[in-house]
């Protein structure tokens, strides 16, 4: 029986002028699974998510979406992101997190339609996946930091998405709280089903969690499933996390 | 008071737009506040004097003009003001807050210009500066109606993509909101708002009551929403205590206003203190 994909990429090719960022990226992200794709800062992994949100468009090659290649589909409610910068809001805005939560629908709901009893019940569910349940009407600023990635998480699956795309989402969290967030995704991923790609420089956090590796240098050295990736020979294995270590240095030369 | 007011007519029109103008100004004014726009009410409103200022000139030199209520200039102005300013933050994309001292310079400039054409202040441009009492026509009163209605109207169907937009304009923009036409809608009416409330507030303290009780709430409120009705309950304290003084005591009710506005900021910042 095949799986069904989330997420196919055939042969993408991008370049910024005339510097390659991607080259010959093959990859797809099967329903269910928690995906995380690991590269060192400057690896093409922030312009791969933006060429599959439809934001960038690559040079070559097809990006297929639930089956519907891109340029015709329209459903982008299925698709929920958190971006890096989602820290970066305004911490002093006296909101509470319902209010930030029910500005995960105010798309979904159109001009000019008021939330509902609908609209309440969802952020309240949406709230709970993430554990944030006793803060609803707490103002977000006064939550740390991890709280607060959390709810923008909640944000993103209130709109009931097929898959979730976060980009580095423990920047900002502080260490003791990184391993209650993945537990968090693991939860989302497990009971909930949904779909994970979680894009991050650090592959030593994640190896236990997710069911899906995917290691972009500009090129993609490795895409499959966390069994085959810790089958990897000690040969393949040092070639892989040798080059993604020197990397992470930040030492890599351009 | 309540039977001065049932007998005169002037203390109607000032009582009344007073009180709406105590809901409307605060109300889009925790809008403004939370996106760091504060200056661009003060910008706008000396936009709106120097449409005043034109209105008050062309109705002294043309005859046919001396009918028309030079706030309606002052409306005209104060939304191109707004439209301008919107063009210059994206003109100057790095300094944005460029466009608050260029617009503010030139509407204070163009104002002097028909004040000194129009030969010199009178009573008239001082109710305009400092607000009045007396000086509240039916006219400016069906304006303040009409305006109070349409923002009531557009921010109760607007607050979402109104929220959205100030909590986190980059993700308003990225998950589809109109981001730029709603933002718009905003501005327009932020710059009516504006040129109605000086007729109470005056010129120069009008952006006073769009962001003191706002200052006020936010020391203490529970979410937007909270803030936004705790700025109204401020805004409207302050607009009828300083009214009701203005008139016994005869002053300007733009002072009176705002004082009781900072009294209010004061005393909730001390409680708040206290409380901790």
């Amino acid at each position: 029986m095949e799986q069904k994909t989330v997420i196919d990429i055939h042969d993408v090719n991008f370049r910024y002028d005339r510097e390659s960022v991607l080259e010959h990226i093959n990859l797809s992200v099967p329903e269910g699974a928690f995906v995380g794709l690991v590269g060192p800062n400057g690896s093409g992994k922030s312009t791969l998510l933006k060429i599959i949100l439809g934001l960038l468009k690559p040079k070559e090659g097809d990006v297929v979406l639930f089956g519907t290649p891109q340029q015709k589909f329209k459903d982008w409610d299925r698709i929920g992101f958190v971006s890096q910068k989602a820290n970066s809001f305004n911490t002093g805005f006296p909101a509470t997190v319902h209010e930030v939560v029910m500005g995960g629908l105010a798309k979904k709901m159109g001009l000019f339609h008021r939330p509902g009893q609908k609209e309440k019940e969802a952020v309240e569910k949406a709230v709970k996946a993430v554990g944030m349940e006793l803060f609803l009407k707490r103002n977000i600023g006064d939550l740390s930091g991890g709280q607060q990635q959390r709810v923008f998480i909640a944000r993103a699956i209130v709109s009931n998405p097929s898959i979730l795309i976060l980009d580095e989402p423990t920047v900002g969290v502080d260490r003791q709280n990184v391993e209650s967030f993945y537990h968090m995704l693991t939860h989302l991923n497990k009971e909930l089903g949904m779909t994970l790609l979680l894009v991050t420089h650090d592959i030593g956090t994640i190896t236990d969690k997710v069911t899906h590796v995917a290691c972009l240098n500009k090129y993609l050295h490795f895409h499959g499933s966390m069994k085959q990736f810790i089958q990897l020979d000690e040969q393949e294995l040092s070639h892989l996390y040798g080059h993604g270590i020197r990397l992470l240095d930040h030492h890599h030369d351009h | 008071m309540i039977e001065a007011i049932l007998k005169y007519e002037f203390l109607q029109n000032a009582f009344l737009s007073g009180a709406v103008i105590g809901i409307i100004a605060p109300l889009l004014g925790a809008f403004i506040v939370v996106r760091r726009l504060s200056l661009i009410a003060d910008a706008l409103s000396h936009v709106t004097l120097s449409g005043i200022a034109a209105g008050l000139y062309l109705g002294q030199t043309v005859p046919t003009m001396a009918t028309i209520n030079p706030l309606y200039f002052g409306m005209l102005f104060s939304v191109g003001g707004s439209l301008l300013i919107e063009r210059l933050r994206s003109v100057y994309k790095h300094y944005q807050e460029l466009a608050i001292p260029i617009m503010m310079s030139g509407g204070i400039g163009i104002g002097v210009i028909f004040i000194s054409l129009a030969d010199g202040f009178n009573t008239d441009l001082f109710s305009y500066l400092f607000g009045s009492v007396s000086a509240v026509s039916r006219g400016d009163f069906y304006a303040v109606i009409a305006i109070g209605i349409t923002v009531l109207v557009t921010v109760f169907l607007l607050y979402k993509e109104l929220f959205v937009l100030s909590f986190d304009e980059e993700y308003a923009k990225a998950s589809g909101i109109p981001a730029k036409a709603v933002h718009l809608a905003f501005i327009i009416l932020t710059a009516l708002v504006i040129s109605v409330s000086m007729r109470i507030v005056g010129v120069l303290l009008v952006s006073a009551l769009m962001t003191l009780p706002v200052a006020a709430a936010m020391r203490v409120a529970k979410g937007f929403k909270q803030t936004i009705w705790l700025s109204i309950l401020f805004g409207e304290t302050a607009v009828l205590i300083g009214l009701i003084s203005a008139f016994y005591l005869n002053l300007a009710p733009g002072g009176t206003i705002v004082v009781t506005s900072i009294v209010l900021l004061f005393a909730v910042i001390l409680w708040k203190k206290d409380r901790n």
